[in-house]
């Protein structure tokens, strides 16, 4: 459905050349919802703006629906930009139309007639719960709200492409979450093409499809969200996955921790789970053959695009035979150990 | 086309009802012990009221009608906007200061012939003083101040919701009808009520080069023979009028806003 090839985009700032986009190539199915994360400043929001050429790139295409919008005149892009919604941070609701109003806008930009728009508005209205909202001015909703209604407000066209510019980063989690999953919603009913940006890995792993990382302006990874959880290949992609998955030793074993063996003391173990590792259960196993007992301290567990994978803080309380084997029973049954020291 | 409601005489008339009814001379005598008032000068401050009024309103119109586009041009041909047009911006932005910089009663005088030129085309008769004459200069004296105050009324709307507009594949056109000036219309309309005030002050200048209103009475009573009581009349009525304008003002905008 989107199809980015070959987009560069770069700024003149100040006679220096920034370089916001750097030959970045993105395929988007139909029906999927893609998400591309990225730190404040690696080009996300350059990158979406390109998909409706709010921003046009330097050079490369940029194909929606077969059809590469850079070659377009001003007038048939107009045209193409009522099929390409989009929703955006800051909602941007005008202030001086009511909710009813808003959600109105994109049909009279098209010349519908106001027969037509009332029950299309009121259609829209019922898809993101807001029935009772409709005179409603958008000063007096909370921000959830206001995110309803834009996306009411970008669905009025039947769109094919959605494209969500950081679309949760202003709201709490629970609105988030709750936003999150009429997206989702609507990327089911309606079989809308999603593709978001975000700086949040919740988000991703919430209701994207595929992911794709990207950083100073390049894409470095990409793949399915199971994919990328369970074998994050950049360290820019660890770093992202790390802040969702991210286990502190407590303060207590911090101060009793020491980095040498010794009598009396058993190892702290970090260990990874990913994928297929998290289907058996290694830990009592190793407990019963090895003779060990396990004492986790802290662990985290997530499911996202099919596949588990987790992290634990646990001590291994036996003697240093057995803790040795039991160590490369569970790393033969891959995951990765880490020994943090004794305590 | 200047002069489209010929009789507007509001405060005239009322003085005219008014002086149907029994307290009428005792009102006219009471004002009588106050040195220069007698009927007939109630009767004309009534009547340059009125053409105070109908100045401002009409040139405040006009300057609107010639002042809007021009503010909106100011903006949208910015750089980064809807219109972005370098040469146009710079031409326009350089001819709006041009008119900004010159003081208003020497623009009046600067363009007499234009005046006199306008008023043949559209009364046939050649004059540049009078209350219709008086509204080319005063239009042409506020146009660019409004230009510039529409250019920052639009300057203070989030470009996020032009963004917003452009994504949803909003023409220009459609941009500016449907979303900068509903946007912008509380500061505009704030603006536009500092406007007419100053173009009241405006309006007492023509006057006091003989084009009527409350202005030409100053000249009469402060310059010429000087009249504390018509003096401090005229200055109450001004008072009232841009109180008026002021509270009429402030109402509209509660109106038009909603946040």
């Amino acid at each position: 459905m989107i199809k980015l090839e070959n987009i560069s985009k770069t700024f003149i700032h100040n006679k220096q050349p920034i370089y916001a986009l750097k030959d970045i190539n993105l395929h988007v199915p139909a029906g999927q919802i893609f998400g591309v994360i990225g730190k404040s400043g690696a080009g996300k929001s350059t990158l979406i703006r390109c998909v409706n050429l709010l921003e046009r790139p330097t050079s490369g295409k940029v194909i929606v629906d077969n059809q590469d919008i850079t070659t377009l005149s001003n007038r048939m892009l107009i045209q193409t930009r009522r099929k390409i919604s989009m929703i955006f941070q800051h909602f941007n609701l005008l202030s001086s139309r009511t909710v009813f109003e808003n959600i109105a806008l994109p049909l009279e930009f098209i010349g519908l007639p106001k027969k037509k728009i009332t029950p299309k508005v009121n259609q829209l209205l019922e898809l993101v719960g807001l029935q009772d909202k409709w005179n409603v001015y958008p000063a007096n909703l909370s921000g959830g709200q206001k995110q309803r209604v834009a996306i009411a407000r970008a669905l009025a066209n039947d769109p094919k492409v959605l494209l969500c510019d950081e679309a949760t980063s202003a709201l709490d989690p629970e609105t988030t979450r709750s936003i999150l999953e009429l997206l989702k919603d609507i990327n089911q009913k309606l079989g809308l093409t999603i593709l978001l940006i975000t700086h949040e890995m919740d988000v991703v792993k919430q209701i994207c499809d595929q992911v794709a990382v990207i950083s100073q302006g390049e894409l470095v990874e990409q793949s399915t969200v199971g994919e990328i959880f369970s074998h994050p290949k950049n360290e820019v992609t660890q770093q992202f996955i790390q802040s969702t998955l991210h286990l502190d030793i407590p303060d207590d074993y911090l101060q009793k921790l020491s980095p040498i063996p010794q009598d009396g003391l058993y190892p702290l173990l970090r260990l990874k789970f990913a994928g297929v590792s998290v289907d058996t259960p290694c830990l009592s196993q190793a407990a019963k053959e090895f003779n060990i007992d396990n004492n986790i301290i802290s662990a985290q567990m997530d499911y996202a695009g099919g596949i588990k994978f987790g992290i634990m803080l646990t001590e291994m309380i036996g003697n240093s035979q057995n803790t040795q084997n039991a160590i490369k029973f569970l790393q033969t049954n891959n995951i990765t150990v880490e020994v943090l020291g004794y305590v | 086309m200047f002069d489209f409601i010929p009789s507007f005489k509001p405060f005239e008339t009322l003085i005219r009802h008014l002086s149907g009814y029994d307290f009428w001379s005792n009102f006219v005598n009471l004002c009588a012990q106050f040195d220069g008032f007698n009927e007939k000068m109630i009767f004309k401050i009534a009547q340059e009221t009125d053409n105070t009024i109908y100045m401002t309103v009409l040139s405040g119109l006009w300057g609107t009608i010639i002042g809007l586009p021009l503010g909106i041009l100011l903006y949208t041909t910015r750089k980064n906007q809807i219109l972005e047009c370098q040469i146009a911006s710079g031409l326009l932005s350089f001819f709006t200061n041009l008119l900004r910089s010159i003081p208003f009663i020497i623009l009046l005088f600067w363009i007499i012939p234009f005046t006199t030129f306008i008023m043949l085309i559209m009364t046939g008769q050649g004059v540049f003083l009078g209350r219709q004459a008086a509204i080319v200069p005063l239009s042409i004296g506020v146009a660019p101040l409004i230009a510039r105050m529409i250019e920052n009324a639009l300057l203070d709307i989030q470009t996020g919701l032009i963004e917003a507009a452009r994504s949803m594949g909003a023409t220009p056109l459609q941009i500016i009808r449907k979303v900068l000036l509903p946007e912008a219309m509380p500061v505009i309309i704030n603006s536009l009520t500092i406007t007419l005030i100053t173009l009241n002050g405006y309006v007492a200048m023509v006057g006091a080069i003989g084009s009527g209103g409350l202005g030409e009475l100053a000249r009469y009573y402060g310059l010429y023979s000087y009249k504390p009581a018509i003096m401090n009349t005229v200055l109450i009525i001004l008072i009232l009028i841009v109180f008026t304008i002021q509270f009429i003002g402030n109402m509209i905008v509660k109106r038009v806003t909603h946040h």
